[in-house]
């Protein structure tokens, strides 16, 4: 049994190597996702050092932006009511369309559509979802406004109005909603259901009294979500709202919404520095703001009042 | 026996009876809501394509400066020589034009279809004057035709917009010879951009996040935490960035608005989607696979490049071309980044001036005139097709891969 090769055992090293290369990924994967901050405070200091810029503007006061009815930038007049209340207009109105029909919706797709019914109509409501919203801006000029206009005639709707946008820009969100809510629903587990007949439900009340209830969160966040999404929606709005700030509570007027004037704005030639260049700034911070604030809002819903079942 | 209790119980019987037939005529009449809402649904969609093609489709009524029949007897110019052809050119256009014509190359040397085309643009020049729907050219057929007994020396012509020419020709100010060869090439350009970019720190970030990053530490939360909060971010806000830091700040590298510059922006918009769908592919892995090469003895590297990559890639490619092709629809953040209202050369660089698909949808649809409408309906039908096609390769690929993975 002697060693042959007469050499010693080798023995082998399992105290902790360290491996250059694999710290050196490590690493490199980590920078990739600290990018996806870089990209936030970017954001964030970009509109705010332009904000600052505006409001360090003379002819420009804080007080004025914010309770101004007017909104010229030619003749200083700088209120942003007028492009609040115009996203204000179209994301009621789209909400008003698609939060309804979005619930039935899910309620259809999770508690009466059999599998098969599912499986077709669940990448009918994906296609909806991902159809470009500016197909949806067209949609609405061309379809929608001469709907509205042989409805009530030619005297009330104007060519642009923010109920064809609201309206259309609620198609837009209809499967946003829906689909997060149909998640919900279908994550109330079955046993609630089955209690609820054995007490003598119909499909309809236990539907509606039980699975509703206790889908709550789900239903809340999937509500918020779809706000904040209507408040920062563009094309469709830069296309049929109609493209001059106006004060209105009509909604068969034309109004610009925040994200109509940016884009117009920003689509001539504008030059740095400019107070229009400033003001984009400005009011995409008030817009950054508003969807920051809903989609934390959302999420605190989500983690709070989140019923955990077995 | 008293008839008392029997004829309460008889009543309790025709009050429950009643309640049940009242509570399933409730049941019945939100089952039917239920169905109106999610039929509506669907109707949107259907009516949204069909509201497409109504457009790209109809009668035109065409007004030439010259008819074609005093030119040639059948009317058909291809029946000419080209010797003819040329002679019609020569007489009717200024010798700049001709000049011209010859520099780009020498109209002997040109094709009889070439210069038919020639003659037909520059001589017969047809003017559309009126455009129908599909719907009108069908079902209001005496209107057009009242219309076309007005004007006289008029041409009623049945007219797809969407045609090979209109896939060929760069952008013009005329309807009828606009076409989308910029847009489309500028298209993909950003499909090669942002690829390019996002996709590779995507995919390394969800390794990250899913792999190494320890939940306890406050800096791994707060990454989490903000890729959530940028997903929910407009994407105009991603056009404000861009032009404040592609465009301005770095304009010196990027040349300003710059095909570079709009594909950077739309690259760091869909990141935060990128991600999140490749954790998901990543968290799909079994623990069992990792648990097994971390058992034979293979470093943490080596598990994820050699087990755990090959293992999600097919949803992580799902998840990378869905998002690219949401990136493909992007309007907002481009006009706002500087995309050109009017270019007819070809992009060739990733510093050219650009244009896309959608913006150009965007600018047919704003005008007022009905026919940039018609060539909109023809832009979206291109685009649609674009982005279903790439829709359709993820899952070819995915399946494809799916066949021959190993878990």
């Amino acid at each position: 049994m002697s060693d042959s090769r007469g050499e010693t055992p080798k023995h082998f090293d399992f105290s902790r190597k360290t491996r250059p290369h694999e710290q050196g990924i490590q690493w490199f994967l980590f920078l990739c996702a600290a990018l996806s901050i870089l990209v936030t405070i970017g954001i964030v200091y970009e509109l705010l050092k332009e904000s600052w810029l505006f409001f360090g503007d003379p002819e420009v006061s804080l007080w004025e932006f914010v309770s101004g009815t007017e909104w010229q930038p030619v003749i200083g007049q700088l209120g942003i009511w007028p492009l609040l209340s115009a996203t204000l207009m179209t994301s009621v109105i789209a909400m008003l369309v698609a939060f309804p029909l979005g619930m039935m919706v899910a309620v259809y797709l999770s508690e009466y559509a059999s599998t098969k019914v599912r499986g077709t109509l669940k990448p009918i409501l994906e296609v909806l979802a991902g159809i470009p919203t500016v197909v949806y801006g067209y949609f609405a000029v061309t379809f929608m406004t001469p709907l509205l206009q042989s409805i009530f005639g030619n005297d009330i709707v104007d060519v642009y109005n923010t109920a064809s946008a609201g309206i259309v820009m609620g198609i837009l969100i209809l499967p946003l909603i829906s689909s997060m809510t149909e998640d919900a629903l279908s994550a109330v587990p079955r046993s609630l259901r089955e209690a609820s007949f054995a007490l003598g439900s119909t499909k309809m009340e236990t539907s509606m009294q039980i699975v509703l209830p206790a889908a709550f969160s789900g239903i809340a966040a999937a509500f918020i979500v779809a706000l904040s999404r209507a408040v920062g929606e563009t094309m469709i709005v830069a296309l049929a709202a109609g493209a001059g700030p106006n004060f209105t509570l009509n909604p068969f007027e034309g109004a610009e919404t925040l994200t109509g004037y940016i884009v117009r704005i920003s689509g001539g030639d504008i030059s740095y520095n400019s107070i229009d260049y400033n003001s984009i700034f400005a009011l995409g911070l008030v817009l950054f703001l508003i969807t920051l604030t809903l989609n934390i809002i959302s999420r605190r819903i989500v983690e709070k009042y989140r019923e955990v079942y077995e | 026996m008293n008839s008392a209790p029997e004829e309460h119980i008889t009543h309790r019987h025709e009050e429950i009876m009643a309640n049940i037939q009242q509570r399933r005529i409730r049941g019945k009449v939100w089952q039917a809501l239920f169905y109106l809402a999610t039929t509506i649904a669907v109707l949107a969609l259907v009516i949204l394509i069909l509201n497409i093609f109504n457009s790209v489709f109809g009668y035109v009524l065409i007004e030439n400066d010259v008819e074609p029949e005093t030119l040639v007897a059948s009317g058909n110019l291809e029946d000419m020589e080209n010797r003819e052809l040329i002679a019609l050119l020569e007489e009717n256009l200024s010798t700049g034009l001709i000049r011209r014509f010859n520099s780009e190359g020498p109209l002997e040397e040109r094709s009889t279809e070439d210069l038919a085309r020639l003659v037909q643009q520059r001589i017969i020049n047809p003017t559309i004057i009126e455009s129908w729907s599909l719907w009108e050219s069908i079902f209001e057929q005496d209107e057009i035709r009242t219309t076309r007994s007005e004007n006289s020396g008029t041409v009623l012509q049945f007219r797809s917009w969407l045609t090979i020419d209109f896939l060929r020709s760069p952008q013009n100010p005329r309807p009828q010879l606009a076409g989308i060869r910029t847009a489309f090439l500028g298209s993909l350009w950003m499909i090669l951009i942002v690829m390019v970019i996002s996709f590779p720190i995507g995919v390394a970030s969800a390794i990250y996040l899913e792999e190494y990053a320890r939940a306890d530490k406050w800096y791994n939360r707060i990454i989490e935490v903000n890729i959530y909060n940028l997903a929910g971010v407009p994407s105009i806000i991603f056009g404000l960035l861009g032009l404040a830091i592609f465009v301005r700040l770095l304009g010196g590298i990027t040349q300003g608005r710059t095909i570079v510059s709009a594909g950077m922006t739309l690259s760091l918009l869909i990141l935060p989607i990128i991600i999140i769908n490749s954790r998901e592919a990543i968290k799909a892995v079994p623990a069992s696979l990792r648990e097994s090469s971390y058992g034979v003895g293979a470093t943490k590297w080596q598990t994820i490049w050699h087990h755990i990559l090959p293992a999600s890639f097919d949803r992580i490619l799902t998840g990378t071309i869905l998002a690219i092709s949401r990136a493909v629809g992007e309007t907002a953040p481009l006009v706002v980044v500087g995309a050109s209202t009017f270019i007819t050369v070809d992009p060739d660089s990733i510093f050219s001036k650009f244009t896309t698909l959608p913006i150009q949808i965007y600018q047919w649809s704003a005008r007022p005139q009905e026919q940039f409408r018609n060539v909109a309906g023809a832009a979206i039908i291109v685009l649609l097709v674009l982005m279903l096609s790439m829709n359709a390769a993820a899952i070819i690929t995915r399946n494809r891969i799916a066949k021959n993975r190993r878990v």
